[in-house]
């Protein structure tokens, strides 16, 4: 198990002079301090881990935010932000000595430019919402996490949120353009806006995907993108894994770049299947996605040489699709599989990302390192960028399965990191990888990074407890008691 | 000392560097950071005590063509990254501008430079800025330390992203030794609309209206009258299969310029024209003017121009980015135009850069857009986390930075 820092019984003694505090900030709608309503709060979409939140405020301006956080700096109380709390890092995780900030009530859609192509959004407004609100003149926003019909643009710059549709326009950080955000100690900034580059150091680039960390932010400024004349997706099926992976690297090598590019094990592709009914090929070692777009004659050119080169690495099935309908399904199925595997086995998802060229050696060492422990994996990823998402199933109730589905989760992660790649590509390191800081970075590296943190959040105040082991916080960076 | 008066270190590897900042915070002697020197022009003028140069750290680390992946020493030369890529039908797909035009300056830039100053050009609406495309780096902070943050794989969000905050730092955090960035393959064809006789608003009209189509440009600019033997010009790039490029040319021509005059561009024709986008060229003469850089919400471009042109009447500008990025050259005299200029982008939204002046003027005015106080506080507080002694570049963003 994972440990969290000991809670601060001074904090934890002075609830009620805190609760107090925070009623005379905010109206009582958005306070919540009852023990049963606290306990929606207590996890993420981490849920083996749980604690049980001082408080939780849920503010409705920037402003209410502002006040919140000066109050809670001054009185020394951790804050943990949250969105949606759709985090498979446990990032929204709170701790018993802390007061959650949810930014949830704050949904508006401040302003649409299409000319400028930017949207402005308050935090709370979700992922999907964005794209909603631009829909009718055919323009969309591009980062597309599995979860975003739950998830809050808030949350996707605490995370740098990916997606299946990064391989061409990008993850969060290339799609945000500006944020307004609040610092520990209350004071309001705006970083970027409706213009480029803004000079100076780049706070933008270093908030999206701080976890939390360095500010709460409460407005985003993003860009918003025309659609493609069309897009349509193609489904191959192969033997086996290897052969899908050398087509994957093969469709790359001859200098395509699909939208999406999304790879799918034989386990994967049946718990899919079994809950979309998208028409998977059932029995097929692997599956790829491969969507491309353009006018009707450019998709036809770019998936006949698709279908060439996934005949060369022995494709069985192919199969386009005909319809918008049958292009939705396919989606569907693909963004549904954290839900669906969650019906079939309780899982752990990695998020480990390595160089494409790893793939065939890597998936093998996947099968093995869990075949190790006596477990089983599904493998469902975005395969372009080689951004691995294995699901170690294991059942919940079983401690040492627990603890083995943990331990082969560590393993292909340090694999990863010998392959070349990285801890995690989209979903962050939250409270889940925050032990195996050292497999990736040294001392010298992760103390650069908190002295960074130390220049936001001296006191250690927010999030306290994730992205950065517990020991070797040597002063000036407190351990949290 | 100033200029070539100074002492140059040439470390051969990343230890030596290691050792000869080290070496240089404790005897509290600051350094100037050098590639070839090219862009040693943009920002305030610095005064130290050395110059490190990263012209001993050269040659390509890796390339690994079927990841879209190259790594690369600081120091060497952009040229021979792009050639190496080249090679492979790959380009950096941010387009990096070329200063030698504007400043004058000689040598060949370097890759390390490019990251540093976050060197973008006008695929950056299509492509991202520098700072997008790159993925990884190594640096010696001032503090003699090597760091790295990043990798080599696409998709990273593992811990704080350092490489973004290093990437437009012009060098005041950290010396760079080794650069890694993600590229993608080079277009089969590429061609570019012409529009003649266009205004400004009608122009940055068009450019959105093409920006916001399915067509997809990876270039939008807008020429004036003026700024070479041509009359107003209106550019739309698109790259691309070469069938889905001429239809889509056909598009554009029906959606943003029907009744106009029109021409096609293809080829080095068209290479040549958004090289002297890219690199500012129309501005570079008479040198003795200032240039500006400034960016805006794109529709907003004309109306900050005309505010600027009504109280610096030698003002001349040409945009990219689609109206969002105006260069504009004024006279270098007094403060260069810099109270007018900054007081308009206030207005319409943005910042401006002052990118070539002469030295006193770059002493005196503020060459970058000043910052808010909570801004300023933290670009401090991130200065001395990277560089507590302030060995490198002093004072080349803000007199603290």
């Amino acid at each position: 198990m994972i440990p969290f820092p000991a809670p601060d019984k001074d904090i934890l003694a002075r609830r009620a002079e805190i609760v107090a505090g925070l009623s005379r900030l905010v109206p009582p709608a958005a306070l919540i301090t009852s023990e049963n309503e606290r306990r929606a709060y207590d996890t993420d979409a981490l849920t083996a881990y749980r604690r049980l939140p001082l408080a939780v405020v849920l503010p409705r301006t920037t402003e209410e935010v502002a006040a919140v956080l000066s109050f809670l700096h001054q009185e020394k109380v951790p804050v943990v932000a949250r969105g949606s709390g759709t985090s498979l890092a446990g990032g929204a995780i709170p701790q018993e000595d802390a007061v959650v900030v949810g930014i949830g009530k704050m949904t508006k859609i401040l302003e649409v430019d299409f000319a400028n192509r930017f949207a402005r959004v308050q935090a709370g407004v979700t992922n999907l919402a964005i794209t909603d609100a631009v829909r009718h003149e055919d323009f969309f926003y591009a980062p597309d996490p599995s979860s975003q019909l739950a998830c809050t643009i808030g949350g996707n710059v605490a995370m740098n949120s990916g997606g299946a549709h990064c391989l061409k326009h990008g993850v969060t950080t290339n799609n945000l353009l500006g944020v307004r955000m609040v610092l520990i100690d209350g004071s309001i900034v705006d970083i970027g806006g409706p213009h480029l580059d803004a000079p100076g150091y780049d706070l933008l680039g270093l908030v999206c995907g701080s976890e939390g960390q360095l500010g709460i932010v409460t407005e985003a400024t993003v860009r918003i993108l025309r659609h493609a004349e069309g897009a349509r997706p193609v489904l191959l099926a192969f033997p086996d894994s290897v052969k899908a992976g050398a087509a994957v690297a093969g469709i790359i090598a001859a200098g395509m770049v699909p939208v999406a590019l999304e790879f799918m094990d034989q386990e994967a592709v049946a718990i899919c299947e079994a809950f979309s009914h998208a028409g998977y090929p059932l029995g097929a070692g692997a599956m790829l996605i491969v969507e491309v777009e353009g006018s009707e004659s450019e998709m036809e050119a770019q998936l006949a040489r698709i279908v060439a080169i996934a005949g060369e690495h022995g494709v069985e099935t192919v199969r386009e699709s005909k319809s918008a309908l049958e292009t939705a399904l396919i989606w569907k199925g693909r963004k549904s599989a954290f839900g669906a595997t969650g019906r079939v086995a309780d899982y752990i998802c990695m998020d480990g990302t390595i160089p494409t060229g790893q793939l065939p050696l890597v998936l093998r060492r996947i099968g093995e390192i869990v075949a190790s422990y006596g477990l089983r994996v599904a493998n469902v990823f975005h395969a372009g960028d080689g951004n691995l998402h294995p699901l170690v199933l294991y059942n919940a109730n079983d401690a040492q399965q627990s603890h083995d589905a943990e331990e082969a989760g560590n393993d292909i992660l340090r694999l990863c990191v010998e392959v070349g790649g990285c801890l995690t590509g989209e979903h962050g390191v939250g409270i889940e990888k925050r032990d195996l800081m050292g497999v990736q970075f040294s001392r010298v590296d992760l103390d650069q990074q908190m002295r960074v943190r130390a220049v936001f959040d001296p006191a250690w105040l927010l999030n306290p407890a994730k992205v950065f082991p517990l020991e070797g916080r040597t002063p000036p960076f407190p351990v949290a008691a | 000392m100033r200029g070539t008066e100074r002492e140059i270190l040439t470390p051969s590897s990343e230890e030596e560097a290691a050792s000869a900042v080290a070496t240089a915070a404790a005897a509290g002697r600051r350094l100037a950071i050098r590639g070839a020197g090219t862009r040693a022009g943009l920002g305030r003028p610095v005064v130290a005590d050395a110059t490190l140069s990263a012209s001993g750290l050269s040659g390509i680390v890796f390339h690994a063509p079927s990841e879209m992946v190259i790594c690369a020493k600081a120091g060497t030369p952009l040229a021979e990254v792009e050639a190496a890529l080249a090679q492979h039908g790959q380009f950096l797909t941010f387009e990096p501008m070329d200063h030698r035009a504007l400043l004058a300056s000689t040598g060949a830039p370097t890759i390390g430079a490019v990251a540093s100053a976050n060197v973008s050009g006008p695929r950056r609406i299509a492509g991202g800025a520098a700072r997008d495309s790159l993925i990884g780096v190594r640096l010696v902070n001032g503090r003699g330390e090597i760091v790295k943050s990043g990798g080599r794989v696409m998709k990273n969000v593992t811990g704080l992203d350092l490489v973004k905050l290093v990437s437009g730092a012009y060098g005041t955090l950290g010396f760079l030794t080794e650069v890694t960035f993600k590229v993608l393959p080079k277009s089969e064809a590429i061609a570019t609309l012409v529009i003649h006789g266009l205004d400004d608003g009608a122009a940055i009209a068009a450019l959105s209206a093409a920006l916001g189509s399915p067509y997809e440009p990876t270039g939008a600019a807008h020429l004036p009258a003026g700024m070479d033997w041509s009359g107003a010009r209106t550019l739309v790039r698109v790259e691309g299969f070469a069938d889905s490029v001429t239809y889509r040319l056909d598009a554009l021509t029906k959606l943003v310029a029907a009744g106009r005059r029109t021409e096609r561009v293809d080829g080095t024709d068209s290479e040549a024209l958004w090289r002297h986008v890219r690199d500012a060229t129309y501005l570079a003469d008479p040198h003795s003017d200032a240039v500006w850089r400034l960016s805006t919400a794109p529709t907003r471009g004309p109306e900050l121009t005309a505010a600027i042109a009504r109280q610096l009447p030698g003002a001349r500008w040409f945009y990219d980015w689609g109206g969002g990025l105006v260069w504009l050259s004024t006279l270098a005299a007094g403060d260069a135009g810099a109270a007018v200029i900054r007081a308009a982008t206030a207005t319409a939204g943005g910042h401006a850069t002052l990118v070539r002046a002469p030295e006193a003027v770059r002493a005196a005015v503020p060459v970058f857009q000043p910052l808010d106080a909570v801004s300023m506080r933290l670009t401090n507080g991130i200065k001395a986390s990277f560089d507590p002694r302030g060995v490198f570049e002093p004072g080349r963003m803000y007199p603290s930075a």
